[in-house]
């Protein structure tokens, strides 16, 4: 049985600010909610901010949550912490403050508390119309139970920084930075980013070797776009798959490449930046070292 | 563990596939045992000599309860020991095959242990359930070849209490000449066993499923299979399983098994009070159901999931009340992973984070169920309010569901 502390059994059996908050007439009252959660942990978070708009003050908070007893009383922490806070003082509550307030969490639910503060965040960022980056990569398997962090997650974070050791993931993403069981999983996971990467970049080095030595004249475009073709194929769409995303290559234009970002690539702001990084860095290295990605 | 939460509550405990409670007759035939004879079995004394005399009353009842010969019988320490004991042994036995069947629904000790065999070379072909939680005997005749060294299979799940017809997998293990091992922990004392008419090798039980203490099992070991023990040391058990024998845990399971022999013919009161308990819900709460084959179960145990909300939200909601049962939600096991076994039927996430099993016992009363079925679904409406989601329509759930799906 989880040793919960009597704070939290009595947020959980007497929750406070459950339910939703109304939407007010008053141009002066905004209210707007904030969500996040996982299906694969088993708990989801839906916050409601009651704001006045003159002085950015939170009036009022309230929650509606999916998932276990500190999920819940973690939740009606957070509505108790912010009411009465500007949103900027609102945005400076860590979940080690949600923890805290109900007198410290088990550390296997330590992500409760992480969850609170990302509903929060996405409220308020809401409400001041930045689009968060949809969580796709959240969903899978759990490897970091203490923070909930998945594999894709991980994987992810492994893929784009080029990250080598359990000690940064956990500075990436937090993962392994509770319990530290996950340690040797993290491992595992970094020896299988490497040896998928290995086998690919040998691959496509030898592929290329053969292409650049049937021709010694610079590329033609049929090669050109047979090669660009070939690398996103084998090396660029296997990594945005398993985030649920996709590339197509669209045209080639002179040295631009122009390409079509699909499924959470397509919809996700902030990745879209540094996946046409990654794209064209990767299309520099393997074809071309002048050629330019553009996503349409 | 929060005592106080059910201090104003007597306890009504309906986990009893966690574990039992001693029966007070067991208690009654242990505690000489801890007292005055003190003795080693095997001195050369009759001051051991006696205690000696006790074991072999008592592995004989344990043979009784297997439907088995006392020559048959091996203590061991759990139900897990057994597990492993019978599954080394089997690889022992046939060194040359390299291939084992199991299924994807059975106990981490199995399940686990598998996964170290593939590390170590073996092929583990892990058969799928149907939603109702049962096995196909055509995937095994499938997934069965001549290098099949065994078939190792539960006899009831621990979690839906979906009963496997283990004579009809051990048919077809016995025609590829694999060793056929069943893992009986959730069904000794809840359904007959008659090994003399089997095709069973290997049977485990554990003691503490059917109200001994915990700290002792046993394993049923077919005469003539041969036997390679786990522990090597001296000759206690003839040799299949070293260290001092657990002389009060096996007096104690010897009194269970004698208990558990004569209440074999009460079951039908059990099943009865679960159908019950089960109706009663069902009729009372709106969006839940019964996960597993309505029949082909225990009878004390129902695995019912409510849509919505969180298991373990709703075990701490129950607690209040004093009333024990147990989920298979992420939240409430170690891995936060929900149930292997719910998610191998293929039930969705609403289920799988919502199911509470109750399992029953033959202490059970009509009135424990009727205040289960009184206060149940108040708990279940107060986290249903509180809950963003209400109905299988709401998008953003629908939406999360997709987006596992598709991984």
């Amino acid at each position: 049985m989880w040793d919960y502390t009597e704070k939290v059994l009595d947020l959980f059996y007497n929750p406070k600010n459950q339910g939703a908050i109304a939407q007010s007439d008053d141009p002066e009252i905004a209210v707007v909610y904030g969500e996040v959660g996982s299906i694969a942990c088993g708990d989801a978070l839906r916050l409601h901010l009651k704001i006045e708009v003159v002085t950015d003050q939170i009036l009022d908070a309230s929650f509606q949550t999916f998932g276990c007893t500190s999920a819940i009383a973690s939740s009606s922490a957070l509505t108790e912490l912010v009411k009465g806070l500007t949103l900027d003082q609102a945005l400076n509550i860590t979940n080690r403050e949600i923890a805290d307030y109900l007198g410290g969490l088990p550390e296997a639910k330590m992500h409760c508390s992480v969850m609170g503060q990302e509903a929060l965040e996405a409220a308020i960022y809401k409400y001041r119309g930045i689009e968060v980056a949809a969580h796709e990569d959240d969903e899978g398997a759990l490897v970091c139970a203490c923070f909930g962090i998945s594999e894709n997650r991980i994987r992810r974070v492994v893929i784009e920084n080029n990250l080598t050791t359990p000690e940064e993931i956990t500075h990436y993403v937090k993962a392994g930075g509770g319990c530290g069981s996950c340690l040797v999983n993290l491992e595992d996971i970094i020896a299988a980013v490497q040896t998928e990467r290995d086998a690919m970049s040998a691959k496509l080095e030898a592929e290329l070797a053969t292409a650049q030595e049937r021709t010694n004249r610079p590329l033609t475009t049929v090669q050109k776009i047979e090669l660009i073709q070939q690398v996103l194929t084998e090396e660029v769409r296997p990594i945005l798959l398993a985030d649920g995303g996709d590339v197509e290559l669209y045209d080639v234009d002179g040295d631009r490449v122009l390409v079509t970002l699909k499924g959470a690539c397509g919809s996700c702001e902030s990745s879209t930046a540094t996946l046409k990084g990654a794209i064209e860095s990767r299309l520099q290295e393997r074809v071309l070292p002048s050629l330019i990605v553009e996503a349409i | 563990m929060q005592t106080t939460t059910h201090r104003d509550h007597p306890v009504i405990y309906l986990d009893n596939n966690a574990t039992t409670k001693v029966d007070p007759a067991v208690i009654e035939a242990i505690l000489p045992y801890l007292g005055e004879y003190y003795g080693n079995p095997s001195s050369m004394h009759t001051f051991g000599g006696q205690v000696g005399k006790a074991l072999k009353a008592a592995r004989e009842q344990v043979a009784l309860l297997f439907g088995a010969e006392a020559s048959e019988v091996i203590f061991t320490s759990c139900g897990t020991e057994g597990n492993n004991t019978a599954i080394r042994a089997a690889l022992a036995a046939q060194p040359d095959r390299r291939h084992i069947i199991t299924t994807q629904v059975e106990h981490a000790c199995v399940l686990n242990l598998c996964k170290q065999l593939e590390k170590q070379g073996y092929t583990v072909t892990y058969l799928s359930v149907d939603a109702q939680g049962l096995i196909d005997p055509m995937e095994l005749e499938a997934a069965i070849t001549g290098n099949t060294a065994l078939v190792t299979t539960m006899y009831a799940n621990n979690e839906t209490g979906v009963v496997f017809p283990i004579e009809q997998i051990g048919a077809i293990a016995k025609e590829y000449g694999a060793t056929f091992h069943v893992d009986a922990v959730q069904v000794a004392g809840k359904l007959p066993l008659d090994m003399k008419h089997s095709t069973v090798d290997l049977m485990t039980i554990s003691g503490h499923k059917l109200h001994a203490p915990k700290g002792i099992g046993a394993l049923y070991v077919r005469r003539g299979f041969r036997f390679r023990p786990l522990l090597i040391g001296g000759h206690q058990e003839r040799g299949r399983r070293a260290g001092t024998e657990n002389v009060p845990g096996i007096i104690g399971m010897g009194k269970a098994a004698e208990i558990a022999n004569f209440e074999l013919k009460y079951l039908g009161r059990e099943a009865r009070l679960r159908d019950r308990l089960e109706q009663g819900l069902l009729n009372r709460i709106e969006n839940c159901q019964v996960n597993g084959h309505p029949t082909k179960r225990l009878p004390n145990t129902t695995n019912i999931g409510f849509k919505f909300i969180e298991g373990e939200a709703i075990l701490f909601s129950l607690n209040q009340y004093g009333i024990c049962a147990s989920s298979g939600s992420a939240c409430t096991s170690g891995s936060l992973e929900p149930s292997h076994v719910l998610q191998a039927m293929g039930l969705p996430y609403t289920i799988l984070h919502g199911s509470i099993r109750f399992s029953l016992s033959r202490f059970t009363t009509e009135a424990e169920v009727d205040r289960v079925v009184e206060v149940m679904p108040g708990i279940v409406d107060r986290l249903r309010a509180m809950s963003p989601f209400n109905s299988d329509e709401a998008d953003w759930l629908q939406g999360r569901q997709e987006a596992v799906l598709t991984h």
